[in-house]
Formats: structure tokens, sequence, C-alpha cells
């Protein structure tokens, strides 16, 4: 038995239409109304047990969703564990996070789902839900045993990091996927137009000469998908959308009522491919940073409702890894311990793309609509997961302070206004500042 | 030393300003003198130690370096992929670590990535002289064109340069387009569409498909080798249709101004970009440019390597 009450926060929980000065309530880690508390105390429960919690200035945000992230195991255990990813999930203010299946090996079979969900119950202090692999190995070439995969208890599917380029297996997939009512989630790549692509092809690329990643690369996939979405009924969620076009067909699609949507991940609205001149490998990404009118085009899809979900892309890698040349480096930066500054910081108060209660929503209930999980809201009787936010903090990235097991972000010494202070899962507080 | 040349690493002609650029070449001037002496050697950089290092085959610029390396007294020792630890799984950055253990003073890198001379210039203290890194920057070859093009017209501003073939890939072309621009140079850069995109022009030059509408207008034709071999794609159809379009025959050299310059930073492939005659024929100054390749690489070592103690 235990019983938390947050007082006198700024309570904001989208998916009850609530922004109210309050009180929050959690009894045996879930959220209750006010009168539970008295029955609490009046069932003689032990009285000490009692946390209370002054969020006086804070806002009280149902528990963030990471849709997308990496947490590197099994087998890359030198980038980042399940253990140090969930911690930094919890440092940045999530409760729940979605981890993609490229591990070694592949998370394409129900063997390995059920590892790392005991390698989560074991060490983690934030809910990891596994996505299972679309493909086997993710492959691209035959389907993973979707059915088996979804008894095992994976959100969603997803070749992420891979992109499955045959459009009729996928259509298979999503088709079969629609069956076991799980999203798939897509890395829209088109292998043929990207080739080795590196960075953006632009500007940057033509002045460097490091191979360009085209906008089409991304943009036929994103098209593919909406044409797949239509003909199987099913969502298709594109990942880390990047560029101009992929956010004109999502809108476009959405407007038709296409079960089409769209991720956003704070590097591609944070930075452009100007910053790749200097070759240093914290700003190479997959998809890359874009131009300036591509950043423009995300913010734009951000704040009509376009681009429905805020994610980090999570990507670890060791050191001694991303200390190599341009080419040889691996893709990916880390970003759970970052992603919410930037975007209160970009969104909210440098840009005013959108209000900070859309910013919540975005990162509560629009994921947990798309997963279909009970997450997100603060409804009486929900999980009590909450993320006490203070708005107006400012503070600056220093990556050596990252709960992660690696560093390779290009934000340290960013000055940020906006982060976490406390992390409430199952109304147990598993991280505070 | 002096006062105009304060870099210890050459990774580059985009970082480099008009006078830094005209310093390495009044300085190659000196350098020239040496080689036609009967002794060739001057001891510039004795007690020095010069690292080869060429993570990509490369025959005349190892060469060229090691040659101006050696007339400027230097000690010069040869690595190449295959000699060093890199094929053992060794990191770019450790290896050269290594090697600047053993006091290593100039580090002269060939390498297949774009950036790396740049990403070890910032990991070790000793000179990084970039001799091509993927399709970035060449800038001794660029150097060496511009000061040819100095040498034989007497000048570089407002003159009209064409840069022929495959720039896509190209770091020769790179450089010469930051040299020749930054020097005043007007530049027009010509191939097929798919090797000569249109993103060109932001860097401040003209792009052209028609090689016969400007080659009358020519002060200098740069051509450029087609590394049909290093393609992935398809860029053009076929070399026969390459040569068709672009290359430089002797029907086309007859449109050619008498005193323009016909440069090309070789290899040659005969009868593809430049018919033989032509790449023999008195307007061609390719041999000239290896030569002046040797003097502009003394220079540049012995600036950097000055500055690097």
């Amino acid at each position: 038995m235990s019983a938390i009450i947050i007082r006198n926060g700024r309570i904001i929980d989208p998916a009850n239409k609530r922004d109210e000065i309050g009180d929050l309530v959690i009894v045996n880690g879930r959220v209750a109304d006010r009168s539970a508390i008295r029955d609490y105390r009046e069932s003689g429960s032990d009285q000490s047990a009692i946390d209370e919690i002054d969020a006086t200035g804070l806002i009280v945000a149902p528990g963030l969703i990471d849709i997308h992230v990496h947490l590197r195991e099994p087998g890359f255990g030198h980038k980042e564990t399940i253990a140090s990813g969930a911690q930094a999930a919890a440092a940045g203010g999530f409760t729940t996070v979605v981890c993609m299946p490229n591990t070694s090996p592949a998370a394409d079979n129900p063997a390995t789902i059920a590892w790392i969900k005991d390698r989560a119950a074991e060490v983690a202090p934030v809910k990891v839900l596994p996505a299972g692999a679309l493909s086997k190995n993710l492959g691209g070439e035959e389907l993973a045993p979707l059915g088996s995969l979804a008894q095992a208890g994976v959100v969603a599917f997803t070749d992420d990091g891979h992109c499955v380029q045959n459009h009729e297996l996928m259509r298979r997939a999503v088709e079969y996927a629609g069956m076991l009512g799980l999203p798939v989630l897509d890395h829209c790549q088109d292998y043929n137009l990207v080739g080795n692509g590196l960075v953006h092809e632009g500007y940057w690329s033509t002045l460097l000469g490091l191979p360009g990643w085209p906008a089409a690369g991304e943009e036929v996939i994103v098209m593919r998908d909406v044409l797949l979405a239509e003909l199987c009924q099913h969502p298709i969620h594109c990942q880390h959308v990047s560029c101009a076009g992929s956010v004109k067909l999502i809108r476009e699609a959405r407007a038709r009522g296409v079960k089409i949507s769209g991720e956003v991940c704070p590097h591609h609205i944070a930075l452009t491919d100007e910053a790749i001149q200097n070759f240093d490998t914290n700003y190479k990404m997959n998809p890359p940073l874009r131009a300036p009118a591509d950043v423009e085009a995300l913010m734009e899809g951000i704040a009509d409702g376009t681009l429905s979900i805020l994610c980090s892309d999570h990507a670890p890698h060791a050191g001694f890894e991303k200390e190599v040349e341009f080419d040889a480096a691996p893709f990916g930066i880390v970003g759970l311990e970052t992603e919410l500054g930037i975007f209160l910081d970009l969104l909210v108060h440098k840009n005013k793309v959108i209000d900070i209660s859309r910013l919540i929503e975005m990162y509560t209930v629009e994921p947990a609509a798309l997963l279909k999980i009970d997450a997100g809201t603060l409804s009486t009787g929900a999980p009590g997961d909450v993320t006490l936010i203070h708005p107006n903090l400012e503070w600056t990235v220093k990556v050596d302070d990252f709960q992660s097991a690696s560093r390779n972000s290009p934000f340290d010494g960013w000055k940020l206004k906006g982060r976490a202070v406390r992390t409430i899962v199952n109304g147990k507080t598993v991280w505070k500042l | 030393m002096n006062v105009r040349w304060s870099r210890k690493d050459l990774l580059g002609l985009r970082e480099l300003s008009a006078e830094e650029i005209n310093f390495i070449l009044d300085t190659a001037d000196a350098f020239k003198e040496v080689g036609v002496r009967e002794v060739k050697k001057v001891p510039a950089l004795r007690g020095k130690t010069m690292v080869n290092f060429f993570v990509e085959p490369s025959t005349r610029t190892r060469t060229s370096f090691e040659l101006a390396a050696f007339r400027l007294s230097a000690d010069v020792i040869n690595m190449s992929a295959s000699t060093s630890s890199l094929t053992k799984g060794e990191t770019l950055k450790d290896t050269a670590r290594n090697l600047e253990a053993l006091h290593t003073d100039i580090l002269v890198l060939r390498h297949s990535s774009a950036g790396a001379p740049q990403f070890l210039a910032r990991k070790i203290k000793a000179s990084v002289i970039n001799a091509g890194d993927g399709a970035h920057e060449h800038p001794t070859q660029a150097l060496l064109d511009l000061y040819t093009i100095r040498e034989k017209r007497g000048r570089i501003r407002d003159l009209h340069v064409l840069i022929v073939g495959d720039i896509l890939f190209s770091r020769v072309a790179r450089s010469n387009i930051f040299g020749l621009t930054k020097l005043g140079a007007r530049v027009t850069l010509v191939g097929p569409s798919t090797l000569v995109p249109k993103d060109f022009e932001k860097l401040g030059v003209q792009v052209s498909h028609d090689l016969d509408s400007v080659l009358p207008g020519a002060d200098v034709v740069n051509l450029l080798r087609i590394q049909h071999e290093r393609q992935r794609k398809e860029y053009f159809p076929g070399l026969s249709e390459y040569t068709s379009l672009f290359g430089l025959t002797k029907e086309r050299a007859k449109h050619l101004q008498p005193d323009c310059l016909i440069m090309h930073p070789g290899p040659i492939n005969r009868g593809v970009e430049i018919d033989s005659e032509v790449a023999d024929g008195a307007r061609s100054v390719i041999l000239d440019q290896v030569t002046n390749g040797l003097a502009v690489r003394m220079a540049v070592l012995y600036l950097c390597g000055g500055i690097a103690t």
C-alpha cells in the first residue's frame, strides 16, 4: 500500500482536456480521486507511506512516452544497456519507451522479446515496450513471425534502421499487422535513391563532397506507405520524418482520411545540414540533418497536426565508434535526456509553434493512441505514471552527466529552457533532479 | 619565420584567403629553382620526419610529396593502407597517434573518406597535409594548377577556366573551384547533368552541359579523368557517348583560342576525355603541372612544417 499527493501543480491532462492548478493523488500505483486519499488514511494503512510532493510552479503531466529508442540490448551492451537506457529515459522525463528491434539477435522472434521484457522487468525504472521486426533479421525478404511476436507482447512492428524495399512484402506485412491490431512503424528510405548517401543532398553535400542522401529517398517511401495504409486500411506511422516533401504527402493523405502519421526528432528541427561542415560525426544521423526549408516545413507540420508525435530516435554509440572518419561512423545520436528540453525550448518558448498542452499531448495521448496502450492520461484508474516538468528552468546540457552509457550528442553545452524534474512510474519516483 | 603563414595544417583551399594562396604560390616560385640546380636539395626540413600515409592508392601524388620532402632534407617514410594497422582493425586515430608518438612532424594523408584530414588535424599535434580526401578537397593539386596557370598566363584574375568532366566525385574540381574563385577567375563546370548538378552554381561558378558552346571563350581547359571504375550508379550511358559529348577531341580543340591552356591532373585516359594529339600538343601543360607540383608541395611542407614546431 502506498499513496502520493502531488500538491498545487498545474495539471495538464490533454486526454481529459484538463489544464488547472490542483492536487494529483496516486494510490497503490494508480491515479485516484481525492476521496481515495481519505479512504487510504482511514484504512489505517501506514501513514508514513503517504508521500507529499510540492509541485508549485511545476506542470504535472501524464508520464511521457518515447516511441522510438534504441536500447541496444541484446548484443550491443557497449553502447547502451536496457538498464542505462531506461535510466536515461527516466532522467529525460519518460515513463514509457518503445525499443527498436535492431539488436543482435534482432528482435524478430518471441524468445528475444521475452528476454528484453524479462531484463526490463529486472533492471528498468521505466516501462520498456519492445517493438518487433517486420521481416526476418530485418532483412526485408521474409515476414518475421508477426503473430508470435504479438503473443510475446510487442506493441508495434518495424524494421527501423532498415526499410522493406519490396512493396509486396510490405503490403502483406501491413495487412497481417492489421489482423493483429498492431501498428506498423516505418523507417522511410529508398535504398536505390539513397545509395551510400551520408548527408542531405544539397548545398553542403556539394561543397564537402560527401555522398548525398536526397529528400526524395524518404518521400518516395512515405508515398508508398500512404498508398499501402490506404489499400490495407491499417495505420502506418512514418518514423523520424525529416523533409518538407514528406510533410506535404502526410498532410494530404491525412486530409482524405488515410491512417498515416509521422513523428519528429529534436535534431531535425534544432539543426540543419550546415552543422556537418566540420565533419563531426555527432551530426551524422539517418535520416540526415536537412536544409532550413525542411526544418520550417517540419515546424509547420507540427503546428497543424500533420506530425503528431515527438520522439528521440535515441541511438547510442560508443565514443570509439564515433571517433572515426565521417563515412565510417555509425549513424545516430543519443536523445532521451535532451529531447524534452529541446522541444520545449524550440517549439514552445522560442518559436511558439505549439503550446505546452499540445507538446504534452504529442508525447502522451498521440503515441498511446497509435500503440493502443494504457498510458498517456491522468484519468482516475490510469497507471500512476507522471512527469513533473519545470517549463522555465534554464539548464545547460552536459553529456558527462548523462545516465545513458553513451555521449554521442551534438547538444553538449546547449542552454535550454524547460525540462523534467521528476519522473514517477506506477506511483514511485524513479528519478528526480 | 614569417607573418603571412600561421597554419600547421593544409586541409583544403576553402578555408584559405586569397592572400594565403598567393603566399604559397610565391613560396613555390623560390622552390622551383631548386629543382633545376645540380644539387637539388635544401636543408629547410633537415631533422624533420614526414610520413606519407596513403590509405587510398596513389602513385603520382605520393611520389611528388616524397620527392618534395627529400629535396627539403626531411626524413620520409611511406605507409599505405596495406602496410598500416588499419587492416588489422586499428582506427585511423590510433594509427595517427602512434605515428605521433614516434615524433612525426608532418603527416601527409590520402584517404577515401571526405573529412578524414580534418578529423586527424583535431586529434594530433603534427602538421596534417591533405593529399586528397574522398570527393572533398585535393588542395595541393589545385595549388599546382593555380601555379601553372599563373606561370603560363601571368595572372589568374578574370581568366575563364573550364573544368570538364566528373565534377560530382572530384576533389580536384572542388579545390580548384575554391582556389580559382578566390583569386578572381571565372569558372565554368562542364559535363553531363548527372555529374555536374546545378547545385554547384551555389558555389559561385557557372554550369554548362554544352562543351562546344563554351570552348571558344576559354582561357584554360582543365579536363578531369572520368573515374568510371568508381561509379556505383549509372551516371552516363557509356564512355563513347561521354567522349562524343564532352571529350576534348582534335576537332573540338580547333575551336580553342591559340593561347588556351590544356590541363589535366592525370592519369589521363587517352581517347576518352582527351585525344592523344591534344594531350601532347603545344597548348598542353600537363607535364608542367607535374613539375610544378613538386615546387608547390615543397612550399606547403616548408610552410606548415615550420609552424608545427
